[in-house]
């Protein structure tokens, strides 16, 4: 049980997805402009994280692996496709995302309304390929993958809501001329990455 | 080489720079800067993903129906990337583990699907081969002058050759350890955005 806690707490405050990974940089940088906007993209991001991650670990140790496919037959038993982990993975999320786009619009209208835009976004989102590819990097076990899923999401919805709130802010604010945009939004979130790395030698 | 051609080339190095100004490919320049090596091989890996899928997709476009070119796109990216990811692993493996994940994560490169999709889906292969090499050229920029300034300031070294000899092996360089840690590649290519922008204030945001 502490062990998986400890996963949790790293993904979300540690090893931040966003913050100390920069994954998902372009929608957090995109969609931040207002908390609202920023919370529904962090709920979905939760959501297909919470999801694909452990379907990719099934995927990857029970059909890639060296020796996965021996149950097939014999022959079978020293085949290593873990090569193809890459188009696999993409192809379980971007499945996966319409799955969940279908599934959300037909039982919670309300839900689709709020998240809409983005879960279709969310398929080329780095975060969610990258939470796959950390866990094949970590070699994560089922249950493992399950808490690293959701806590990497959560992690990723915290700091985009934390980044929308400063920038509101931030909208009354004299900027100079050539920070303004883009440039400001970079300041900004480094010094929210700083703020971020008081959580670092957090052990449980 | 025509005009269109020429803009394909050059336009994207400074004036529509894929990171400065189009925001894409962001997630991968802030995470392998550190060093000068990880930054161009980094390149390396995304110029050539880019050029070819471009190729590929502009071959192709005529083909394609409009409701499945993302799948299209994604497949024929990630087939690059996996080729890509093993010739660095049978060439440069320590290299190839220290980028971890970060090899495989040009398949959602921002850069690689906004050309692909922006660009190569309206244009012939050769304009759309030069767009690709000059978007990888504008990320390169970025991604070296970025791993530079960490590189010398956060280690006193450049390519790993020791220019400012540190203080702890004798020297007089005492090194800023924040530029190795995450948050000083957003401050950096905050800078690095400034400079462009002040360079040239067409770019600026109008507020």
């Amino acid at each position: 049980m502490e062990h998986y806690l400890n996963i949790v707490i790293r993904s979300i405050f540690l090893e931040n997805m966003a913050l100390a990974f920069f994954l998902g940089m372009c929608s957090f940088l995109a969609c931040s402009k207002k908390v609202e906007t920023a919370f529904g993209l962090g709920v979905a991001v939760v959501f297909v994280q919470a999801l694909t991650v452990p379907l990719n670990n099934l995927i990857l140790n029970h059909l890639l692996k060296e020796g996965a496919l021996g149950w097939l037959s014999p022959a079978l038993a020293k085949v290593d496709l873990t090569f193809l982990a890459f188009i696999l993975f993409i192809g379980t999320i971007a499945a996966a995302v319409q799955v969940v786009e279908m599934a959300v619009e037909k039982f919670a209208p309300a839900l689709y309304n709020t998240l809409g835009v983005f879960l279709p976004l969310i398929a080329v989102n780095c975060v969610i390929l990258g939470g796959s590819l950390f866990m094949q990097e970590r070699d994560y076990a089922f249950g493992e993958s399950v808490v690293f899923g959701i806590g990497s999401g959560l992690g990723f919805a915290i700091a985009i809501v934390a980044m929308a709130a400063v920038r509101e802010k931030l909208a009354y604010s004299n900027v100079p001329a050539g920070l303004r945009g883009l440039g400001i939004t970079f300041v900004t979130a480094g010094l929210i990455s700083v703020a971020f790395m008081v959580f670092s030698g957090i052990q449980l | 080489m025509n005009k269109h051609n020429r803009e394909a080339l050059l336009g994207p190095l400074l004036a529509n720079n894929p990171i400065g100004v189009q925001v894409l490919g962001i997630c991968s320049a802030l995470a392998v800067t550190t060093r000068i090596d990880k930054a161009l091989v980094m390149t390396a890996g995304v110029l050539v993903v880019t050029l070819l899928a471009n190729v590929a997709v502009s071959l192709v476009r005529n083909h394609t129906p409009g409701s499945i070119r993302i799948i299209v796109q994604l497949s024929i990216i990630a087939s690059l990337v996996i080729v890509f990811d093993q010739i660095l692993k049978a060439t440069l493996y320590e290299l190839s583990l220290e980028l971890s994940v970060f090899v495989g994560l040009i398949i959602t490169n921002c850069i690689v699907m906004g050309r692909a999709e922006g660009y190569a889906m309206q244009n012939p292969p050769l304009a759309s081969a030069l767009d690709g090499i000059g978007n990888g050229l504008g990320y390169g920029l970025v991604l070296v002058l970025t791993g530079f300034i960490r590189e010398l300031l956060g280690a006193g070294k450049v390519f790993g050759f020791v220019v400012l000899p540190l203080a702890k092996d004798g020297g007089w360089y005492v090194p800023n350890g924040m530029m190795l840690l995450a948050p000083s590649a957003l401050f950096i290519i905050a800078g690095l955005i400034w400079l462009l922008k002040t360079v040239k204030p067409e770019l600026q945001d109008k507020e």
